[in-house]
């Protein structure tokens, strides 16, 4: 039974395992060598392999309950581990002239993503938690990796300071569901509320707690206010590791909560997420036109792009919750490919700042400039990227349960969005260059991986069937 | 191999050899980037040539149809048809791409392969346009074309170019949310109706729906198409985007991207909603006259040559949907014959502007070139210097105003009247364009080419090339032709107009 139990869990303790190893060797290997990067690297490979060795489409619980291992599971750990792969990836050069090519810097990153996974299969409200700090704390330690810069130790704490706050939230609500339930395990829980618990409002206010930790997560308002500063103030490389993955895993995270444990609860959900969605909607895309640095310009534009995720899941449907997965993996697929553009033009260790910086960029840098280019109009949501299906998706699902006027207010912010992606587009395209020469990574990986990232989202987004059906998948399944 | 796939083949030729352009193409070697770029433009003609060719004009039902599984899980499909309203169409555009690309032979000296490129690319995706039958592929090519549009205006265009581009995007952009969201909804009402090929065209001119959900839909296409065309009050994007653009992106913007707003009109509200349509004809109407007189007035004082032209292009362009809006009174009145003729007017009037206003940006063009002012004053008696110039200038200038045996005359005579055998205070207001047109046209014509030769730069001016000749040569015959005998585009868009009435009726 226990071999059992740890057979399917062997992508998590695999991934442990390479952690102390990473331990060990940053004893015996200099940073420069980059033996450290490549373990790493060859972990979140490993690991990826046995989650698909070890991928079926049966459901199994195992650990007494603690954690599940689905479909959706798998799917999503693979995706997160390859998106983490291709974010060092990228972030190597810069890490490396930066300084932060140290071994806490990847023992770190492995940890979090070990909560990562956690978040993403575990079927207990408790082991959920643990996932969620093994995320945070890392990346609040992270964010402050360069602690001489005061820029840095203001973001970390104001990172540390709300997510503790958070994290507290999510696990008061998680007591008092527990309190109602009598449960913590998800399914248990759903069936006690079926059985009538559900007018309880000890569980709504549980219920509400919960989802401020979520929304602290995702980025949604009125939690947002981390975001702009911590993007601006940490490293380019720990920016992209905040902005891309962990994304999934909080959607995994809230999606099981809300959608497997508490989908009694809808009438209470419903109308948060509504009215989170639209002020992310409201106070990302109006917050970003004004942002002359182009990190917090893309935090803001997190928050709205975030905001399509909720809209997706607040429509109560099977399509709705497909079209927030779809509208989630392209976000991620988008983020990283911007960061990828910035952090291959910041190879040198001089970060890209301001979004003058990259005046004239189609000059000295055609190709880059056409991946952002790309990149920008996906994140607009103009065809043909999958930036617009993603959108489209959404939409649709919330046309088809009569949310048209909403679909139409969501859809005049996008206007505005498309002002300010197109402004980066803009200064790349029609202004002359004043910093000649930004330097490009030479690394022919890099180079390959980014243009096959941003030939992904202009491929599916001429041909997105297989796309689609697999987000639906994820949902049906 | 071209009979089966012809459509695809004139969306994507362009398209891949415009990519394939943007690929190899080098600064340092510029006339190998033009020479191949003028051979696929001409190819994509040629192809274009061969459709009209084996295009049956007396069947009113889609032609060269194409269909394959796209998103079936979404029911959409990659869904391609042409008919007597597109083709005429799917031929200016191939038409002007040549013509474009020459024109900017020598005049564009940076960039010289995205230039090309992406005029290639955008032709392909205007043809595409064109002969979408299903709703989401039209939506892609619809929003997808802005994008070469937005950098032709931006990389190339003049000193205040990125206002101009971004307000031309913005705008545009606007008004496509309210098609998306009506063709969702339709498509839902297809599905609750259990129609096959719920996103299709077809299945949508059928669909019945109530008079509230048509006034709703109604509304939603007239803000998406009439930014397009544009209408009064919706027109402020254009004379920008006019004037800062190049002079390619400007011929581009008046003779092919202008009438996608009116083909949609044509495609989409007129079959779709008729009964909301005929019930708001007045606002159209009106907003048309608007257009015909008070933009006619504007364009009066204007004082740069692209802006005048870019107003007297709206006001052109208020003919157009007040031929199309002017039906539905007929049709009330039971006058099918007018009706048709209407709609055949404003139809002649699309094809005969492209022509038109895309040869009297060209001769703007010339113009700037040599003295690189747009202002009228900068000129005066460019005729002494420019002879052969002058005679075309003014050729364009008179089928502006619509002088018979142009083929301006032609649709503005059958609006008016169609015009009056509704109202006759229509025919009147319409009929005051004669009078303004011939105003800004002819004052232009007598400040820039006639009278006494006072600035000094224009006493240097050389005349046209040969490869200016040849550009603004060939569109003075197609609008003599299209002025005098009309009929081979009448036979084409006949059957088409007649099956819409049916539909209607």
């Amino acid at each position: 039974m226990i071999f059992d139990d740890i057979f399917h869990a062997l992508p998590e303790v695999f991934l442990l395992g390479m952690i102390c190893l990473v331990v060990l060797a940053d004893v015996f290997f200099s940073p420069k060598s980059r033996v450290l990067y490549s373990l790493t690297q060859l972990s979140l490979m490993g690991t990826a392999f046995l989650v698909s060795r070890s991928f079926s489409l049966d459901t199994f619980v195992f650990f007494d309950g603690q954690m599940i291992l689905d479909p959706l599971a798998s799917l999503l750990k693979l995706f997160t581990l390859l998106i983490l792969f291709v974010v060092l990836l990228y972030s190597r050069d810069f890490m490396e002239s930066k300084g932060l090519a140290k071994g806490e810097y990847y023992i770190l990153t492995l940890c979090a993503t070990l909560g990562m996974l956690f978040m993403i299969s575990g079927n207990t409200l408790l082991l959920l938690y643990l996932g969620l700090e093994l995320l945070s704390l890392p990346l609040y330690a992270m964010v402050a990796f360069l602690r001489n810069e005061d820029m840095v130790v203001e973001a970390g704490m104001k990172y540390f300071i709300l997510g503790a706050f958070a994290s507290g939230l999510f696990l008061y609500g998680a007591s008092l569901v527990f309190g109602v339930s009598g449960s913590i395990e998800l399914s248990e829980i759903a069936a006690s509320l079926e059985t009538g618990h559900a007018g309880n409002p000890l569980l709504w206010v549980g219920l509400v707690f919960m989802l401020a930790g979520f929304l602290f997560k995702l980025g949604g308002v009125p939690f947002h206010m981390w975001l702009p500063d911590v993007y601006a103030g940490a490293p380019l490389s720990v920016t992209l590791l905040i902005a891309s993955a962990p994304k999934i895993a909080a959607f995994a995270f809230m999606y099981r909560i809300l959608v497997i444990a508490l989908p009694a609860l809808i009438g209470i959900w419903w109308p948060v997420l509504t009215f989170v969605a639209f002020l992310s909607l409201a106070i990302g895309n109006i917050g970003a036109v004004s942002q002359t640095n182009i990190k917090r310009l893309l935090a803001y534009s997190t928050i709205a792009q975030v905001a399509y995720v909720f809209l997706g899941l607040m429509t109560g449907t099977l399509e709705g919750f497909g079209a927030a997965w779809m509208y989630l993996l392209t976000y991620t697929l988008m983020t990283t490919a911007v960061f990828g553009v910035l952090l291959s033009l910041s190879c040198d260790g001089r970060e890209i700042i301001q979004i003058d910086d990259l005046k004239g960029l189609s000059r000295h840098r055609p190709g880059m400039a056409f991946l952002m280019l790309v990149v920008m109009l996906s994140l607009a949501g103009i065809p043909p990227t999958v930036g617009f299906f993603a959108k489209f998706v959404v939409l649709k699902a919330m046309v088809e349960v009569d949310m048209t006027a909403y679909a139409v207010v969501a859809l005049l912010f996008s206007v505005i969005g498309a002002f300010y992606y197109l402004r980066i587009v803009k200064v790349m395209y029609f202004d002359e260059p004043d910093r000649v020469n930004l330097p490009v990574t030479r690394s022919v990986a890099v180079q390959w991986i980014l243009s096959l990232n941003v030939l992904m989202i202009l491929i599916l987004g001429i041909y997105p069937t297989d796309f689609i059906a697999l987000s639906y998948a994820l949902v049906v399944l | 191999m071209f009979t089966e796939n012809i459509l695809s083949w004139i969306i994507w030729f362009p398209i891949l050899s415009g990519l394939l352009i943007l690929w190899v193409g080098r600064d340092d070697r510029v006339l190998w980037t033009k020479n191949i770029s003028l051979l696929a433009s001409l190819f994509s003609c040629v192809l274009c040539f061969f459709l009209w060719q084996r295009f049956s004009i007396e069947a009113s039902e889609f032609q060269f149809v194409e269909r394959y599984d796209w998103i079936p899980f979404f029911d959409i499909q990659y869904y391609l048809g042409v008919d007597g309203f597109s083709v005429p169409l799917i031929l200016l555009t191939s038409f002007f791409t040549p013509i474009v690309i020459i024109a900017g032979w020598t005049v564009i000296q940076h960039r010289v392969a995205s230039y090309m490129a992406a005029f290639l690319i955008m032709q392909g995706l205007m043809c595409a346009v064109f002969m979408c039958l299903d709703a989401i592929l039209f939506y892609l090519f619809w929003e997808a074309m802005l994008i070469p549009m937005f950098l032709i205006i931006g990389i190339w265009g003049g000193a205040n170019r990125v206002y101009a581009t971004i307000k031309f995007f913005l705008y545009t952009f606007f008004g496509s949310i309210f098609l998306l969201i009506a063709l969702l909804y339709m498509h839902f009402q297809a599905l609750e109706l259990e129609l096959a090929e719920s996103f299709s065209l077809i299945t949508f001119h059928d669909l019945p729906l109530s008079m509230q959900e048509q006034t709703w839909i109604f509304f939603a296409l007239l803000i998406a198409f009439a930014v397009k065309v544009p209408m009064w009050p919706v027109h402020t994007w254009l004379p920008d985007a006019h004037v800062e653009a190049p002079t390619g992106g400007s011929v581009v913007l008046a003779a092919i991207m202008l009438k996608l707003g009116t083909y949609g009109f044509l495609r989409f509200i007129f079959p779709m909603v008729p009964d909301a349509a005929a019930h708001f004809d007045w606002l159209v109407i009106n907003l048309s006259l608007i257009a015909i007189v008070y933009i006619g007035l504007i364009a009066i004082v204007q004082e740069d040559m692209k802006k005048l032209i870019a107003y007297s292009s709206i006001a052109h362009m208020g003919f157009v949907t007040l031929g199309i809006f002017i039906a539905f009174r007929l049709l009330e009145a039971g006058n099918i014959e007018a009706a048709a003729m209407g709609i055949e007017g404003a139809y002649i009037q699309m094809i005969s502007h492209g022509f038109i206003s895309g040869a009297l940006f060209l001769c703007v063009g010339v113009l700037y070139d040599r003295l690189h002012s747009r202002r009228i004053q900068d000129y005066g008696g460019v005729a002494n210097r420019m002879p052969k110039f002058a005679a075309l200038a003014v050729l364009f200038s008179m089928a502006n105003c619509g002088l018979p045996g142009t083929s301006g005359f032609v649709g503005e005579f059958f609006v008016i009247l169609s015009a009056f055998q509704t109202n006759a205070w229509y025919a009147c207001w319409a009929a005051c364009t004669l009078i303004l047109g011939a105003t800004y046209s002819l004052w232009m014509v007598k400040r820039v080419i006639f009278g006494e030769v006072r600035q000094p730069g224009v006493s240097a001016l050389t005349d046209v090339t040969a490869r200016e000749f040849f550009i603004l040569g060939v569109l003075a015959v197609c609008i003599l032709w299209l002025g005098l005998w009309p009929n081979p585009l009448l036979d084409t868009i006949h059957a088409p107009v007649n099956h819409l009435l049916q539909q209607v009726m």
